[in-house]
Formats: structure tokens, sequence, C-alpha cells
């Protein structure tokens, strides 16, 4: 079990940046026992480092105190899925909210980063809104995957989530200094192509970023990746390069993903990417099954590959510390 | 044999001859021509469609099968066709009245392509 989930580390490390430090080593020497990963920012390097329970208090603390605060990423709740791979969806989903209710530093909010639903069906999004009501943060903030939007062009997904956004559903708000930008890459797919933002939202980002200082931290949240994970099962977007350069002037980038139901980062540059595991089902690394599809484990691993994101803005510094757990 | 039985044997021998190539020229044409009917299924299954492509005759219903564990939909890129989302055992048909080629996707997973051939 120790080796399998030390494999799991190595193989999700992502060193795509040849900087010299070698996160793979570090992490070797980390016990993985259920602790959590924590990543910030220092001058520009990403660095690592395994926190145990209880530290967090103090990390916590030192955020509020600073005018700092934290909000949880969640993704990929497919409520509705009721296949091997998790015949429970709704038990995980509640066993992510009572995680997050037993964070040290309560959330200022959530993020949801979409396939809320497993097919767009209204009694799906009653049910995930139903279970969210439970959480210690009572706003949530959405963007829907392609399993939210399918046969009505993301209709029902807009009436419900859509208040105050543009377009298919688009939006940012900005938190204590923080801009957050909630962005939608599920619609008008192409035949044989990647995830999309489209020329309209693309000119909206432009927009919307223009006047912001580059000193304001930027978060931006969508569900399929806005970097190529691995295009062969469609985990990337064919025109965020574009979204991209409208960030480049900005000091500090986090990008926030889902839709790969396992967690990945890369650094370029300012921006730091990231993605979430699954509420509800784990699906395989790039390239290690026939498909994308949801993986089966044994069910005493399952809770294991699934889990929730821990944001921490710490003011004054401009990088955000990403911390992902497992529900079990 | 006699005069009228000759003339009848070869009268029957020229039908019997002329009959012999009208099948065998009809066999010819249909084993080589007409594209089989039988095989008007597509099965969905670990995120593709099999056959990717399909070739059938004018007329023919194609019938699509999710036998994956994930929703998928039938969509062709020219809007001649398009499916409600189908999760697993449910199905797709259509019935393709005229010749041409025809590709279509899934709008969900959009790596996802086929074809059906139309002929």
């Amino acid at each position: 079990m120790q080796d399998e989930r030390q494999d799991l580390i190595d193989q999700r490390m992502q060193d795509l940046n040849n900087d010299g430090v070698d996160r793979r080593g570090f992490l070797k020497c980390m016990a993985w026992a259920g602790t959590g990963l924590v990543w910030t920012m220092s001058g520009g390097v990403p660095v690592s480092r395994a926190f145990a329970r209880g530290r967090g208090k103090h990390e916590g603390q030192n955020a509020r105190d600073n005018g700092g605060f934290s909000f949880v990423q969640i993704s990929d709740s497919h409520m509705g899925f009721n296949k091997p791979a998790n015949q429970d969806v709704v038990a995980t989903l509640q066993a992510a909210v009572d995680k997050i209710n037993g964070l040290q530093n309560p959330p200022e909010f959530l993020l949801h980063t979409g396939d809320i639903s497993h097919l767009s069906k209204t009694e799906q999004f009653d049910n995930v809104d139903q279970i969210l009501k439970g959480a210690s943060a009572k706003d949530v903030f959405f963007v829907p995957g392609e399993h939210d939007v399918i046969d009505d062009n993301g209709k029902s997904y807009l009436e419900r989530y859509g208040k105050g956004a543009q377009g298919a559903g688009w939006y940012s708000f900005d938190h204590k200094g923080v801009h957050f930008i909630g962005l939608v890459n599920v619609l008008n797919l192409k035949s044989g192509g990647l995830g999309s933002l489209g020329g309209e939202q693309l000119d909206w980002i432009g927009k919307d970023v223009k006047h912001l200082k580059h000193s304001t931290p930027i978060v931006v949240f969508a569900h399929i990746p806005l970097w190529s994970v691995f295009p062969a099962w469609g985990w990337g977007t064919d025109d965020s390069a574009q979204a991209l350069a409208y960030l480049r002037k900005f000091g500090s980038v986090t990008v926030l993903n889902g839709h790969i139901h396992q967690t990945m980062q890369k650094v370029e540059g300012n921006v730091t990417f990231h993605t979430a595991m699954s509420t509800a089902f784990p699906q395989p690394q790039p390239g290690k099954a026939d498909s994308p599809g949801p993986m089966k484990v044994p069910a005493e691993q399952l809770r294991a590959l699934l889990g929730i994101t821990n944001v921490n803005y710490i003011r004054g510094q401009q990088s955000l510390a990403v911390v992902d757990s497992t529900l079990g | 044999m006699t005069k009228t039985n000759t003339w009848f044997a070869g009268l029957v021998m020229r039908l019997m001859f002329g009959m012999l190539l009208l099948c065998a020229g009809s066999a010819t044409v249909s084993a080589k021509d007409q594209p089989s009917a039988a095989n008007a299924e597509v099965a969905i299954d670990n995120f593709s469609f099999g056959p990717q492509t399909l070739t059938v005759p004018v007329g023919a219903t194609v019938t699509w099968t999710n036998r994956d564990d994930i929703p998928h939909t039938v969509v062709s890129t020219e809007g001649v066709f398009k499916s409600k989302v189908r999760d697993t055992d449910e199905k797709f048909s259509f019935t393709f009245t005229k010749a041409g080629t025809y590709p279509y996707y899934c709008s969900v997973h959009p790596k996802m392509t086929g074809r059906v051939v139309v002929q």
C-alpha cells in the first residue's frame, strides 16, 4: 500500500518546470499517510511540504490574522452516477462536506468546478444543492462540466446557476483583494476537439482584467484543464492560450480545474495550474488505461482517491497555498 | 429423338442456359455491389464507436447501443441527426434514406468520432 502510494506521488508530480528543484526526491522522503500536501510559491519557485493535522491550525490563524482567507474547491460530484466505480456518490459527497466542516479554519466559500450532476437532471442538481446546504460555507460558486450541459446546451444549468453571469455562464468577483474568474469551457465542443472557451468569452476575459493592478492575485476556475494534460483523452482546452495571454502581466495566477478526477499540478512562470480530485469516482492516470472512464478500485481504497482542495490566501504573500486532502 | 423432341430439347436447353446466365449474372451483381444490410449496429464502449466506420445500404437503420459506463451522445457534424444523452444500455437509431458519408461524434466527449457511409 505504501509503495502504491509512493508511485502515486511520483507519477502525479509533473516536474515540467526545469528549475533545479527536485520535488520528486523531496517528496519521496515524506511519509504519505493521510497527510495533506501543501504547495506554496516562494519567489516564483514551487515549494511543497507535507503537513500533519494540527499544524494547519497555526497556518490558518496567521492567514486570518493577516486579512487572508481560505476557500475550498470541490469537483466532479456526478450526482446520479451509480455504476460499480461508486454506487453511492451521495455518501462520498456528504463525506466531502463533513471534511469541509471539520477543517480547523472554516473556508469562506466553496468553488465547484463542474460535473455537478451526471446527466444534467433537475433532481441531480437539487440533490447536490441539498447536500451542500450542510456545509459551513454558505456561498458556493459553480462552473459547469460537460455533464451539466447535456441535451439543452446548458439552458437548465444557466437557469439554476447563471444569475449575474455573462453569456454561457462566465463571471468574475472579488474577495478580499483576490480576483476570481469562473469560466465555461464545455459548450459548443467541436468534433475531435478539446475544451473550448470561444471568442465571446475570450474577449470578455480581456476586458475583465484590463484595469486590474498587476499585483492583484488572480484565481481562474473552469471545468476542463486550461493546460494540455492529455489531449488524446480530451484533457485540455483548444483556445486557452489566448486566455492565459491576458493574464501574463499578473504576478500570481492560480488556475483551478477538475474533469480529470485526480490531482495534477504544473507551474509556468507566475501561473500555477492545479486539478482537483472528484468526490464521486477516480479516473486512470494519463495513458494508463484504454479510456478515461471511471476507474474501479477495491472498496476500501475508494475514499483515498477522492477528495477536496483547500486554498489559503495569506495577505502580503502573492501566492496561494493549495492543499489537497482525501476523503479517507 | 424425333424432330419435335430435338427442337424442344434445344429450346429447353437454351432456356436453361439463359436462366443460368441470368442467375449467374445477378449473383455476381449481388455479391459485389450490395453492401450488407445485416451489420447496422454500432457499439459504444471505452469512449469509442465500434466499428468507427460503418457502411450500410440506402434505407438501412443504424442502431447505436451504449455499452460504456458513462453516458454519451451521437451527433451528426452536419446536423442530420442528434441523439438525446444515452446512458449505459440505452440506444439511439437513425434511418439513412440518402446515400452519402455521415461523420458524427459524441458532443459530451468530442474526441469520440465515427462515420456512417451510406451506399
